[in-house]
């Protein structure tokens, strides 16, 4: 048969899981990782990548918001999805994500988000006209007390809120590892490392995203970029990028060690079917290259300008090496047999349900709700000018 | 007290979450079948309902009682044991009021292949041909009656 080598049992021909489940961690990652790196600010109270801060959180709202789709699209009936909610099952590990997602959804990110812009908000709602007073007025839910001890609360909520988001994006990422992690049948999956694996990789992504991000929309709005903070969000970038790195170095030298009875099938596949995506794209394109370049950034001293550059392409490289990361992972785990004796291939549709046009809408969508998030709540700093007195007081 | 009236927005905010979970266990009151979790994690009555749905097929018993021809023809030919709505498809309602309903007419050139081309994962002792060579686009039925359809029986009877 086409495209089949060796022995492949019937049900294995045929790829179940296809690009939009490797959009989907890919999607969820760049939430999670947008969101622990807001936290972190917020929490450690790091004041250089203050400007990053809103921008993180709208980030991950409006990935938040597409990441549930491929998984939509990729159901037969998507409208059943629904019932997991209606008649709950405890021992799925993917049922209960439904609410996991909406915890994190609803009880995490939302409300961080309003409290945070609560202010904004009410002012908002008094000096516009029109559809989009309305709008604001909804969202002060009718309350119009921006007095000092009110926003004093507002600062207190939000940050319990992000202490318990914490742990949260930990578990909506996290989670996502532990569905491929938990499949023992699957021994390219079947790894206890592969939840922390993903959390690493998430942030890194989510990092990168809103780095770039970031330099992007104050390259467009012909603002300066504030470099102190583009620094301190790469360097969180190379240190995590280091652990992220060392971890999956780890399972390697941990599955190369083991050498298992899979071993010889996966080895071959990795050389072979894998190769570009793994070891050119993943490894070398999309972690060791950016990992050096970042640190170069740390070691040389170069000038603004290219630092901006080089931050710009680690970026991307990233972005695309976490990508493929999620690519060889998913598509994978199901190229070889279970019998250890031969490989499939993954034909990927263009224009169909999964196929590749949709996985590119189903990527640029959460940009266009960035877009008019951004329009909608203002991240950038100069709206942002709470008493000091208030934020003084709150810590 | 002024903690409160500070506080006031977050009130708010608990009861618009507490209207929305009100609201999805009136949905859910509404939208969970009745008998759901009886006995377990399904609908108690599923079997019930499945029985309650129209019947579709009418059996070939049924058929042959009133087209005794046909069933004549197909009794001694190669198609004895195949049903008459394995071909002619559902056909319960017209069993039932001949006159208002009749059967749609078949085309012998995507049906015959449906069950006769040949393929490798059909068992060897299965009659097949490779519809492309053995009837030249020709309507299966110009050749075979589709009732009685071997052609090298005919002449022996
Ligand atoms: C109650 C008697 C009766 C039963 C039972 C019955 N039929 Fe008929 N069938 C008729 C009559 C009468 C006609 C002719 C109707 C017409 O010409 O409009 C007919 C016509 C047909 C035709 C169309 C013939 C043509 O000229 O196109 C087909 C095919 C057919 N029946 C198949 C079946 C099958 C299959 C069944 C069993 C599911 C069945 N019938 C059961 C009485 C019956
Ligand atoms: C192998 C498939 C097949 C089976 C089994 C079959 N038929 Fe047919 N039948 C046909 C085809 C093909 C025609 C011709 C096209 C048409 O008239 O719709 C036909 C025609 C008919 C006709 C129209 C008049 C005629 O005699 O040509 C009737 C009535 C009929 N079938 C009844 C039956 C009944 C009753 C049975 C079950 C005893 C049955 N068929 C089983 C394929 C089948
Ligand atoms: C629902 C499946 C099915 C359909 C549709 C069907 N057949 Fe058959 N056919 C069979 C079966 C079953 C046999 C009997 C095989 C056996 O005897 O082992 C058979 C036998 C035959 C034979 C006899 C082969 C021999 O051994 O001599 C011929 C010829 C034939 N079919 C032609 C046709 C034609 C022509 C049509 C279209 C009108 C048709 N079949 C539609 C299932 C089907
Ligand atoms: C030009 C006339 C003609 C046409 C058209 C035709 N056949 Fe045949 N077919 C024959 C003859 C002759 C035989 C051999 C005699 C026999 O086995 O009954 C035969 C045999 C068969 C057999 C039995 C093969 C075996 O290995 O025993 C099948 C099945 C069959 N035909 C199916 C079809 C199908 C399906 C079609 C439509 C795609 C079709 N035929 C169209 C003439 C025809």
């Amino acid at each position: 048969m086409q495209g089949v080598e060796g022995f492949m049992y019937p049900n294995e021909v045929e790829l179940q899981w296809s690009v939009l489940i490797v959009l989907y961690p890919f999607l969820t990652g760049l939430v999670a990782g947008a969101f622990i790196l807001a936290s972190l600010e917020r929490v450690f109270n790091v004041e250089a990548v203050k400007p990053t801060y809103r921008l993180a959180l709208l980030t991950a709202l409006a990935f938040l918001l597409i990441a549930p789709l491929p998984l939509q699209l990729h159901l037969g009936h998507p409208e059943r999805s629904f019932e997991m909610y209606l008649t709950p099952h405890t021992t799925s590990a993917m049922a209960m994500f439904g609410f996991v997602y909406l915890w994190y959804l609803m009880a995490v990110l939302v409300l961080e988000i309003w409290l945070d812009y609560r202010r904004d908000i009410v002012l908002l709602s008094q000096s516009t006209t029109g559809v989009t007073r309305l709008i604001y007025r909804a969202m002060t839910l009718g309350s119009s007390n921006i007095s000092e001890r009110a926003l004093h609360i507002d600062e207190r909520a939000g940050w319990l809120i992000t202490v318990i988001g914490i742990p949260s994006a930990f578990l909506l990422h996290g989670y996502v590892g532990f569905i491929f992690g938990s499949i023992k049948a699957n021994p390219w999956w079947s790894s206890p490392l592969m939840p922390v694996v993903f959390i690493f990789s998430a942030m890194v992504s989510g990092i990168a995203t809103v780095m770039l991000v970031y330099m992007f929309l104050t390259w467009s709005r012909k603002q300066t970029i504030d470099m102190r903070c583009v620094d301190t969000v790469a360097r969180y970038l190379f240190y995590i990028f280091i652990i992220d790195f060392t971890l999956e170095m780890l399972d390697l030298i941990h599955r190369i060690y083991e050498s298992d009875e899979s071993f010889r099938s996966l080895d071959f596949m990795v050389h072979t079917k894998l190769y570009v995506s793994h070891i050119v794209v993943q490894i070398f394109l999309g972690t060791v290259t950016p990992i050096l370049l970042l640190g170069a950034t740390q070691v040389l001293n170069l000038t603004d300008r290219a630092r901006k550059r080089i931050y710009g392409l680690a970026g991307c490289l990233t972005l695309i090496g976490i990508f493929a990361m999620r690519w060889n992972v998913v598509i994978g785990g199901q190229l070889f047999s279970k019998s250890f004796l031969g490989y499939t291939t993954y034909k990927m549709g263009l224009v169909t349900r999964e196929g590749l046009l949709t996985a590119i809408v189903l990527t640029v969508l959460p940009l266009v709700i960035l877009w008019v998030l951004v329009k909608l709540l203002p991240p950038w700093p100069e709206r942002h000018t709470r008493p000091d007195s208030v934020i003084a007081h709150a810590r | 007290m002024n903690a409160f009236r500070d506080a006031g927005h977050l009130f708010r905010l608990a009861g618009v979450f507490a209207a929305g979970v009100l609201l999805f266990l009136v949905l859910r009151s509404f939208l969970v079948p009745k008998s759901f979790g009886e006995y377990g994690h399904y609908r108690g009555n599923a079997l019930a309902e499945i029985a309650a749905r129209p019947v579709n097929f009418a059996g070939h018993e049924t058929c042959e009682t009133c087209h005794a021809d046909v069933l004549e023809k197909k009794r001694d030919g190669k198609h004895a044991h195949v049903n008459c709505e394995a071909c002619h498809g559902p056909l319960a309602k017209h069993a039932d009021d001949p006159s208002s309903v009749t059967p749609a007419k078949l085309d012998a050139a995507v049906l015959c292949v449906r069950c006769h081309e040949a393929n490798a994962a059909k068992p060897k002792s299965f009659p097949q041909v490779v519809s492309a060579d053995h009837s030249n686009g020709l309507p299966c039925d110009t050749c075979h009656q589709p009732h009685s359809p071997a052609i090298a029986a005919e002449p022996a009877k």
